[in-house]
């Protein structure tokens, strides 16, 4: 939009675009949310709106008999998911401030790998590593979920820190030295507040991908020891043989949404930047 | 404040290239000295082991006469502007300047701390400014605040790398000046990056001329000028450049493509066993002949040459003069000028005229050249071999007793 004005027409166009992307993405998450809180009498029904708003389903899944297996797989979850998320951070901060502030043979190596890395189909590299887990006894434990999400969110935070890294004045570090610094301070009290920000958005893009991750969930568990909330609700069962577990299932998916929702509102802007910083410089 | 000595100091970065090469300066307490030279003659690097950023190859640095080669920078108290600046873009005006301070726990109170920086502060003009962040700052006054964060700790020296490139031309004259009384205030011993002729001439007690990693010649600016050691150092100090025209010596005359020049004895004896010379010729040694009254005429020679074009400037005015060289220094004048980053090599003659003077390109005009400042140099080695060390040497020490001067002065002033 060079005249940065719009005029009246392609106003109302893009109203009705905006309008369309946001019907089309908000359906079905509208429309598990209000399933979450249906009757099983209206989940045959073929309506939108419950007739009734319950919180039963919410009770299943949390102090009712989905209870067990709901939040085993919260904890396994929220676990896994943590712990990956440190570790790529923590791995992803060193490979990428080496990868801004050094010069060493095999630089682009490191980066074409890890583009390669996140290019390469999840689920043909499933089967294999079902059998490898398997013979190794990593099947069905957390650092066997652990691993391959590190081969998710690594390759995005190198790329996102270390775009972000090259941007960092370093100078400063040395002008720190001059001050009075010790090397450590220089550290903390230059470089530090500078590289935070970024090192915060990369740690909420990696829990995102780890969060949200299901085929390896499903694949490479078999019980509660390990099987995170995603998988978990594939084994949600209905109050009896007869009965869909729908409204459990959708009270499930809204609860693991939550966070990923709040995350997104609180950090939207760093999130937007950090992604396109990664995309426009990397 | 504090002396430095820098002895036979070698820089190799990994590759193995020496960007510095043997340098050797002692650098007096409370001097202000220049380094220039082209790009990547190693100013920066010289600059930088002085403080501490850069490891020390081989040679010895003394601060106040202490080795401090294998001292982290902070023990080194030393202060340092850099080209960008460097200011902490998270931290206010404020804290900027009081970041040194605050390195050291419990060294200053927190009142000292604000009576410092407000007085730093008001110095440089940024009371106004203090909350703001360095982003929202114009050029000049973010230089200002590496200034302030550079003279509220008292540091045993000042360093500075090419403080005010980032400035406009205006800005810049006004910076200048104004670094140049701070440092006469304070009086503490300063180094200077620069790649400016004008911040050169005007701000150092004594001005280092680099090239290639080593050192040339260090003098007072009008040593340098009018003395040169070489002809590097002649060639690259002066703007317009000094013109090199080739010749030979014969009896005292000396033949040069634009016309026999009639040298004094000392001159002549000097380049007249060298087959070929480089008579080095500032713009400003020449006038138009009308201009020049009898008793001066008499110093120089009257020549007359074609002019090719003309530049006015409003205040000064130069004219041009085409000629033929001499193959035999054509790769010597070639190497010269890549060695001062000049574009290529000149066989132009540059003349300073009267900028009233109505001279124009395509007239034969005549010229007069006072040949008594003329330099000659041998350009098999660059050596001037016609140097009056002496002069030399008067110069600067001139320059050294005016430095004192200025120093007793401001401190009679601080006293007062
Ligand atoms: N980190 C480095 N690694 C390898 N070589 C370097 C490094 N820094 C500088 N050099 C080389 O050292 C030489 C001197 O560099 P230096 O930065 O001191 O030059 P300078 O005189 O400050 O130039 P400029 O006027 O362009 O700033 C150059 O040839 C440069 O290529
Ligand atoms: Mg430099």
């Amino acid at each position: 939009m060079a005249a940065g004005k719009l005029t009246s027409k392609q106003r109302v166009a893009w109203t009705f675009l905006t309008i369309g992307v946001l019907l089309y993405a908000l359906f079905p998450v509208a429309s598990i949310f209000v399933t979450s809180f249906k009757t099983q009498a209206d989940l045959g029904s073929n309506q939108f709106w419950p007739t009734t708003w319950t919180w039963d389903n919410y009770e299943m899944i949390f102090v009712g008999g989905a209870q067990e297996l709901f939040l085993t797989a919260l904890r396994n979850s929220i676990g896994i998911t943590l712990i990956a998320t440190a570790v790529a951070v923590v791995l992803s901060t060193l490979c990428a401030y080496a990868i801004a502030r050094l010069n060493f043979p095999g630089k682009r190596i490191i980066l074409g790998t890890a583009l390669a890395v996140s290019i390469f189909p999840v689920i043909s590299v499933v089967t294999p590593l079902f059998n490898l887990w398997r013979t190794i006894g990593l099947y069905d434990t957390w650092l066997g979920l652990i691993i391959p999400y590190l081969s998710l969110t690594l390759p995005i935070s190198i790329w996102t820190l270390s775009a972000f890294f090259r941007q960092i004045p370093w100078e400063l570090e040395q002008a720190a030295l001059v001050d009075g610094a010790t090397q450590w301070q220089a550290f903390r009290k230059a470089i530090v507040p500078l590289a935070a920000p970024g090192v915060f958005t990369t740690a909420i893009i990696a829990f995102f991908i780890a969060w949200n991750d299901f085929v390896y969930g499903i694949s490479l568990t078999s019980t509660e020891a390990a099987r995170p909330v995603p998988a978990a609700l594939a084994f949600f069962t209905g109050a009896s043989q007869f009965e869909e577990p729908t409204g459990a299932i959708s009270a499930a998916a809204i609860v693991v949404t939550i966070p990923v929702v709040v995350l997104v509102l609180l950090f939207q802007r760093q999130i937007v930047s950090g992604l396109t910083q990664g995309a426009v410089k990397g | 404040m504090a002396s430095i000595s820098i002895r036979n100091l070698v820089k190799e970065y990994g590759d193995g290239y020496p960007a510095v090469n043997d340098v050797s300066l002692e650098i007096e307490d409370g001097e202000f000295v220049i380094l220039v030279g082209p790009s990547g003659s190693g100013k920066s690097t010289v600059l930088r082991m002085i403080a501490g950023l850069e490891d020390i190859t081989s040679g010895e640095l003394l601060i106040d006469g202490e080795r401090v080669n294998e001292k982290p920078p902070r023990e080194r108290n030393v202060a340092m502007v850099f080209q960008n600046y460097a200011l902490y873009p998270h931290l206010s005006v404020y804290e900027n300047i009081a970041f040194p301070m605050r390195l050291h726990k419990g060294q200053f109170s927190k009142e000292e701390v604000d009576q410092k920086v407000r007085k730093a502060a008001e110095t440089l003009e940024l009371t106004e400014h203090l909350d703001r962040k360095p982003a929202n700052l114009s050029g000049g006054q973010r230089q200002r605040v590496a200034m302030g964060r550079a003279i509220v700790r008292e540091a045993a020296a000042f360093l500075f790398d090419e403080p005010l490139s980032n400035l406009d031309a205006k800005l810049r004259g006004q910076m200048r000046t104004e670094i140049s009384q701070l440092q006469r205030r304070l009086n503490t011993t300063s180094v200077y990056v620069t790649h400016d002729q004008t911040e050169a001439m005007t701000l150092g007690d004594r001005v280092a001329v680099l090239k290639k990693g080593e050192l040339q010649q260090v003098a007072s600016p009008r040593e340098l000028y009018e003395q040169p050691l070489n002809l590097f150092v002649a060639g690259f100090i002066g703007a317009p450049s000094m013109n090199f025209l080739p010749g030979s010596v014969e009896g005292t005359t000396l033949k040069t493509p634009i016309g026999e020049i009639e040298l004094n004895e000392k001159q002549a004896e000097a380049g007249r066993d060298k087959e070929v010379v480089l008579a080095g010729i500032r713009p400003e040694f020449f006038d138009e002949a009308s201009q020049v009254d009898a008793s001066q005429r008499a110093k120089g020679q009257v020549f007359t040459a074609e002019l090719s074009h003309t530049e006015w400037l409003g205040n000064e005015q130069y004219a041009y003069v085409n000629y033929e060289n001499d193959p035999r220094v054509t790769d010597v004048l070639q190497s010269l000028a890549e060695d001062m980053d000049a574009d290529e090599l000149r066989t132009q003659l540059v003349v300073a005229v009267d900028a009233m003077s109505t001279i124009r390109g395509g007239d034969t005009a005549e010229l007069w050249v006072n040949t008594r400042r003329i330099h000659l140099f041998d350009p098999a080695t660059g050596e001037n071999l016609t140097r009056d060390a002496e002069a030399g040497a008067r110069l600067t020490e001139m320059a050294r007793e005016d430095r004192q001067r200025e120093a007793e002065r401001a401190g009679a002033k601080l006293s007062s």
